[in-house]
């Protein structure tokens, strides 16, 4: 796995909370259609909490039911997040592209590491998110992720609405 | 979706003992971390059911493998040790049992320290001839006899922050680099410090295990035990198939590729407690969660005591030898200084001038000490190993074990120390 230096200001939790808020439609690269890989369950569970998730995949026609993209470019609608599944040297392409359409934040998925790309994404404006999984990240701020005993690091004495 | 931001802030310890894992409930707003005793839960739809037994959402379908309390605990636990998460048992050698079952597979090695508690080591001899293992125990204080034994099929190394009866020390630093060099994990037992004195995966240790029975409970009231991950080890180097590999319990779900770094603990969770079923109770979740309110408070009383009684102690003539890592002159002197700089703990041996019929004559004397055998109580407690937990040993097999005739166990509570003084003062005086 690709070491780096400050991988914390990749990992900033105000950037992570501020695209999940603000996010409606994430378009995931390498979106398998497979139930059993990381990106359909992060697929999954992003559409179950009310994202529109379109898949980026040009070896997928389909996923859940929804029109799977050869390429970003292509995309006819705005994309807010651009969430990769992918090797990390397809990365500086994504930036590329990512830039292209004017999308609002690149999260990169656990070891898709590339630290000249996504500082290339951030110049642009884009908000970036590296070695972390959108889902996780999610369930952490959002969504249910204690009630399995994991440790979300968020503490607040205020009563939250009902899941 | 909410707009709230939390803006984050690193909370300190106490803070965290209180609040970590305690969202007031949303349904009722009850403050107190409510006691979920119920077997199972209503599922919103056939999809979010589907969702859940799939592992995709993160829901609530079975108290054998999650509950809310117990998720409190669990999450609280981990924060403190500085873990990513940690999965609860019924009991610490259930929580050691199910960690190394999720990690290990026939034919592994592992190298465990020979002064680990006798529990775990007679746990370790019987895995070993169940599960085909092969474990070295080794003596912990010198790392080159880590190095030494380790071999290809090490899976594991094991150890325990404090141990006893000796008080060894471990050097964690040093000996979670030689597992890493070994491609393999370090596991720290850190039920004698609490993460108040010693957070073993900041030093590098990759998983640790309690048994919360002692001090995080610290009221001898309930039966209980924790795993914690740092989320550090990569278990996809090779070594571990166990975990990087599709598992068939899951239609063919690979944890360490769809999880990541949850990839362990979700297997511990969904897999080994699951189908070996050594769950925690709710109701016992509760009251760890009370002990743990106060933990750092009660730590730093624990030690002060246990200090005082130890240099006490280790200035009478009819006592050999006081076996507290945290007197000045011990030889772990160096390591307490890096690992454990608020103090080396409050369970520890010392040795009368006498044979086992001295130490059944000071176990006569004393009324404050409770003779029973566990430690990390509230209340101080003591116990002769010689003619109890270690009775059937002749005194050669009682020295192999570091236990002398005249060992006495303290585990010092948090009653004044002139009271806990004037106690011992009285099993001297039984002796004569």
């Amino acid at each position: 796995m690709a070491e780096i230096e400050n991988m914390e200001v990749w990992q900033d939790p105000e950037t992570i909370q501020t695209i999940l808020h603000n996010a409606q439609t994430v378009a995931i690269v390498g979106l398998s259609s497979n139930p059993l890989r990381a990106s359909n369950f992060v697929g999954f569970y992003a559409r179950r909490h009310g994202y529109r998730v379109i898949p980026v995949n040009p070896r997928e026609t389909e996923v859940f039911g929804e029109r799977s993209w050869p390429s970003l470019s292509e995309i006819p609608e705005p994309v807010d997040v651009v969430d990769v599944f992918r090797a990390p040297d397809a990365v500086p392409g994504i930036v590329e592209e990512s830039i292209a359409i004017n999308a609002k934040a690149l999260w990169l998925q656990f070891g898709v590491i590339h630290e000249e790309a996504a500082t290339e994404a951030r110049t642009a404006g884009i908000d970036v998110v590296m070695d972390r999984c959108l889902k996780i990240e999610h369930a952490r701020y959002i969504g249910r992720m204690h009630v399995l005993g994991f440790n979300t690091n968020t503490l607040s004495a205020r009563r939250e609405a009902p899941a | 979706m909410s707009e709230e931001h939390r803006p984050d802030r690193e909370f300190g310890f106490h803070t965290r003992s209180i609040h970590a894992g305690a969202r007031p409930d949303p349904t009722t707003g009850a403050r107190a971390i409510p006691i979920f005793q119920t077997t199972s839960y209503v599922f919103e739809d056939p999809e979010s059911a589907a969702a859940y037994f799939n592992l995709q959402e993160y829901g609530n379908t079975y108290s054998r493998i999650m509950n809310p309390t117990v998720a409190a605990f669990e999450e609280r636990l981990s924060n403190l040790e500085g873990g990513i998460g940690a999965v609860a048992f019924a009991s610490g050698l259930a929580a050691q049992s199910s960690a190394l079952f999720t990690l290990l597979a026939p034919g592994d090695h592992v190298v465990a320290s020979a002064a680990l508690y006798g529990g775990t080591v007679t746990q370790l001899k019987h895995l070993e001839r169940k599960l085909s293992l092969d474990v070295t125990f080794v003596d912990p204080d010198r790392p080159q006899n880590w190095a030494d034994a380790v071999r290809e099929e090490t899976k594991l190394l094991f150890g325990e922050t404090i141990g006893n009866p000796g008080g060894n020390v471990l050097d964690i630093e040093v000996i979670a680099n030689i597992a890493h060099d070994a491609g393999a994990p370090l596991l720290v037992d850190n039920t004698f410090a609490t993460p108040w004195l010693c957070r073993p995966l900041d030093w590098g240790a990759d998983i640790v295990v309690h048994s919360a029975t002692k001090f995080l409970g610290g009221h001898g009231t309930s039966i209980g035990g924790a795993v914690v991950d740092a989320g550090e080890f990569d278990w996809s180097n090779g070594r571990f198939p166990i975990i990087a590999e599709p598992s068939p319990a899951y239609h063919g779900l690979a944890f360490h590729e769809t999880f990541g770094t949850y990839g362990y603990l979700m297997k511990l969770r969904a897999e080994t407690l699951r189908d070996l079923g050594g769950a925690m109770s709710p109701f016992n979740a509760f009251l760890f969660l009370q002990g743990i309110e106060t933990l750092g408070l009660r730590m730093d009383r624990h030690v002060g005591n246990a200090r005082t009684i130890a240099e006490w102690l280790s200035e009478r003539d009819d006592v050999t030898q006081v076996r507290y890592p945290g007197l000045a002159g011990s030889k772990y002197g160096e390591l307490v200084a890096k690992y454990l700089p608020r103090g080396a703990g409050a369970v520890f041996c010392f040795d009368l001038d006498g044979g086992r019929e001295a130490g059944q004559d000071f176990i006569r004397g004393v009324r404050l000490f409770s003779h029973l055998a566990n430690v990390g109580d509230a209340k101080s407690l003591i116990i002769h190993p010689a003619s109890t937990t270690h009775r059937q040993l002749t005194d050669d097999e009682l020295a192999a074990a570091g236990i002398g005739p005249g060992t006495i166990r303290l585990s010092i509570g948090l009653e004044d120390a002139q009271d806990l003084l004037w106690d011992l003062e009285q099993g001297f005086a039984q002796i004569g």
